[in-house]
């Protein structure tokens, strides 16, 4: 490997170093920021975004985009809580709720692949139909219940013991699991070879439509996934959660250097462009900076992170 | 023995109109078989149907003496015909083993067994004697050659029994095609049989054994290519004499109007230096990747330059972009003509007064009236095949989308014409067309720069040819002062 394909692997990493770099700058902040306990609220914080960056860039590498996924955590979300109010047991409210999210994801992928239409029309218009769904489900409000195991998920019992929550592991594992997939499955590689040329896979004899359907299907089941551990940390359901949150998703894999265009992405470099998000949110608090100021800082850090990476592939090209 | 593959009396329309009225196509084990034709004459409807991307309407097919009616692309490449299309089809961020191994990846309950798959894109690869390429570089950072020979690689793979290639020297430089050939003469000997379609007859009578000629949807010669010469097949394809190709021209050089002095612009074009005149038409010759596109791209202000100038009548025009050079008189035709030269889904007329829409105009408003009618003008003068000024470019056949996107410099109208590649990928009537357009406009005193990579083309075009190699522009000369074995000594850098 030459210096130049290393840098452009690393790149996120860097990205991240000079992150955490300009939040440690300032010492006063530096006591606080700068240590394991604030860390480990940073990457609990991450947990969701991760885990619907995980569905995303499998979707991104086959070229598509999907807008609903904020609406279909809401709605995971309201249906984990509601399960729970019914006394299902939490393995079962696991299961049901992947399911919900993979059902989702599969209605999207017949709608994208079986009509042939375009992916973000489709997804623009199941982001409202799921996002009503969850409010009509919850009854318009939230929906509570009185305690659950997995109330836990997304916090410790000791905050500045050394123990990281479940839901951090959970990610952990399905970032290595979908990191081994993408390489060593002929599913996985299929994805690239439908992302990078459609038209020639199908000539292959890949089985396109198949495919993108199972791709957005398991997508849905990660943003499910990421639904139950946003009823976690909340200990709730609530069916106006999460708005918007798609963006953030989509922002953490371009940063991570996926392509917009199909064909290139990575599941590290997706990871570390969601804990860049989270990083610039804590840091951002911790600077005192308004959130208005936040809002404006990550959409630069995203502009920066795509204009980067336009200049490294001009010069590997 | 029945041969590998008949054709009877096929049959195809489409709507009202008749592409294939009755073909009749026979091909023997290990012969490469020449299918000739002008655009439009239905070897691309043909080859569609034998590939099976689309049914015939009547007719029969069959393979090895069995009945052939492939139910798609896929049933197709499995009964054993395969195609390799003119505009290259690898995944292009795929590495090259992938792409060799696309949809029969070896696997183990969906686990890809990496290895193996490399060992037999790797076996693939070595039979075309290329087994030296890096298998784990992506397919499309290799030089388009190397990229053909990935897909023809693939296209082997499943063992095929016809392989049909569709103009695959249309974009290779004269080294690469003759690496191609011998590829293609190695898969003869193995007795795969290989229907070649081009337009290149220099290359049909070298390579094929024998022929078929398609006009107007019907076949209407076929025999051994022994014995015959290209004026036949010429005949046959365009249904008279042709008897010269290029126009006669006489040279009428007048004062200096483009002046390019120590040009570079990026890595591709490190230096050149130029001279023309009106009335004047300068080839300019090179292998692919030469830097003759860039040095016209960067005349145009298309690519910024990085140092050198460009003066016009005498004048330094250093503002170069492409606005500033419309108006300045120079116009420039794309070798890309679907992604860059035209706007496919537009109409023959707007695609005619995109430079100067203003002027169709009065205060914002356009009158459409007008611009149907200038590109109904540009129908009749350059005898484009359209069914009016408002029909999509996309649907023309190559030969008639170039003469609209030469309509657009003459409508401009351009006094510098940089032609990139004119007559790339059209068929033989319509080049006959388009030269003699660029002479015309040579007589009447407009400069012409002229790139191509066909020597007969510059040969007999041009009163100039300037030779380009690795980013310089190393020589120029009058043509009567290069041979073509001269000439291509100087693009590869060897003395003649």
């Amino acid at each position: 490997m030459n210096t130049k394909s290393l840098l452009a692997k690393l790149g996120p990493f860097l990205g991240l170093l000079l992150v955490i770099g300009l939040f440690s700058i300032s010492t006063e902040v530096r006591g606080y920021f700068l240590t394991y306990p604030n860390f480990k609220i940073i990457l609990t914080q991450t947990v969701i975004v991760a885990i619907g960056a995980l569905g995303m860039t499998l979707i991104i590498i086959a070229g598509g985009i999907d807008l609903s996924v904020g609406s279909a955590i809401a709605f995971t979300s309201v249906v984990g809580a509601l399960l729970i109010q019914r006394g299902w047991s939490a393995a079962a409210v696991v299961l049901a709720v992947v399911a919900a999210g993979g059902g989702i994801g599969l209605l999207n992928g017949v709608a994208i692949a079986g009509l042939r239409m375009t992916p973000f029309i489709i997804t623009l218009g199941t982001l409202g139909v799921v996002r009503g769904a969850s409010k009509w489900l919850a009854n318009n409000e939230t929906v509570n219940y009185d305690a659950s195991p997995i109330n836990s998920w997304m916090t410790t019992s000791d905050p500045f013991g050394w123990s990281l929550p479940a839901g951090a592991w959970v990610a952990l594992a399905a970032a290595i699991g979908t990191a081994v997939m993408l390489r060593q499955t002929v599913f996985g590689r299929h994805i690239f070879a439908i992302g990078s040329n459609e038209a020639t896979a199908r000539l292959c004899g890949v089985p396109t439509v198949r495919t993108k359907i199972m791709i957005y299907a398991l997508a849905g089941a990660f943003f499910g996934l990421a639904g139950l551990m946003q009823l976690s940390r909340l200990r709730q359901g609530d069916p106006t959660v999460a708005v918007g949150l798609e963006l953030d998703i989509i922002a953490a894999v371009i940063i991570g250097g996926a392509s917009l265009s199909g064909g290139v992405g990575t599941v590290l470099g997706s990871m570390i462009g969601a804990l860049i998000m989270a990083v610039l949110r804590n840091g951002s608090q911790q600077m005192g900076w308004p959130t208005y100021f936040q809002e404006i800082i990550i959409g630069v850090v995203i502009i920066a992170a795509v204009f980067l990476d336009r200049l490294r592939q001009a010069k590997t090209a | 023995m029945p041969p590998r593959l008949r054709l009877t009396g096929i049959r195809k329309s489409f709507g009202a109109t008749l592409a294939l009225r009755g073909v009749s196509l026979e091909v023997a084990p290990g012969e490469v078989h020449a299918l000739v034709g002008e655009n439009g004459a239905g070897k691309s409807t043909l080859m569609n149907i034998l590939s099976g991307a689309l049914p015939a309407d009547e007719g029969a097919m069959e393979l090895d003496g069995t009945p052939y009616a492939p139910r798609d692309t896929l049933d197709a490449r499995h009964r054993g015909v395969a195609m390799i299309h003119q505009e290259l089809s690898l995944a292009p961020h795929l590495s090259a083993w992938e792409n060799i191994m696309l949809g029969a990846e070896p696997s183990h309950g969906g686990w890809l067994r990496r290895g193996e798959a490399k060992a037999q894109a790797r076996a693939a690869l070595e039979r075309l004697g290329h087994g030296h390429l890096d298998l784990e570089r992506a397919a499309g950072k290799f030089p388009i050659a190397e990229q053909q020979i990935i897909e023809i690689a693939r296209a082997l793979r499943t063992e095929p029994r016809v392989l049909v290639m569709d103009e695959p020297t249309s974009s290779l430089a004269q080294a690469d095609t003759e690496r191609l050939f011998t590829v293609i003469r190695q898969l003869r000997d193995r007795g795969v049989s290989v229907i070649y379609i081009s337009h290149f007859l220099e290359e049909v009578e070298r390579l094929a054994d024998r022929y078929t000629v398609l006009k107007d949807g019907q076949s209407v010669g076929t025999g051994s290519m022994a014995g015959t010469a290209p004026a036949q097949l010429v005949r046959l394809m365009v249904g008279r004499d042709v008897t010269e190709l290029y126009p006669a021209r006489t040279a009428n050089a007048g004062a200096t109007v483009l002046e390019v002095r120590n040009l570079a612009a990026g890595r591709r074009l490190t230096g050149a230096d130029l001279t023309l005149a009106a009335g004047e038409i300068l080839g300019v010759a090179g292998l692919i990747g030469a830097g003759r596109t860039e040095l016209v791209r960067a005349v145009f202000g298309l690519d910024a330059s990085d140092r050198g100038v460009v003066a016009l009548d005498g004048r330094e025009f250093s503002r170069r972009e492409p606005g500033a050079s419309w108006r300045a008189g120079l116009g420039f035709l794309s070798e890309n003509r679907k992604e860059e030269g035209l706007m496919l889904p537009l109409s023959v007329a707007e695609n005619t007064v995109l430079t100067k829409l203003g002027g169709f105009g009065r205060l914002g408003w356009l009158r459409r009236r007008d611009i149907d009618a200038a590109g109904a003008a540009w129908i009749g003068r350059l005898g484009v095949k359209a069914s009016g000024p408002d029909q999509p470019v996309g649907q023309l056949s190559g030969g008639n989308q170039q003469k609209v996107a030469l309509a657009r410099l003459l409508e401009h109208p351009a006094r510098i014409f940089l032609l990139d590649e004119p007559t790339r990928g059209i068929d033989v009537g319509s080049k006959a067309q388009i030269y003699e357009l660029i002479a015309g406009l040579a007589r009447e005193g407009r400069a012409v720069v002229l790139v191509s990579s066909y020597l007969p083309e510059l040969f007999g075009m041009c009163d100039r040819i300037a030779v380009m190699r690795r980013g310089e522009l190393v020589e120029c000369r009058a043509r009567a002062d290069w041979t073509e074995p001269t000439l291509m000594a100087a693009a590869v850098g060897a003395a003649a």
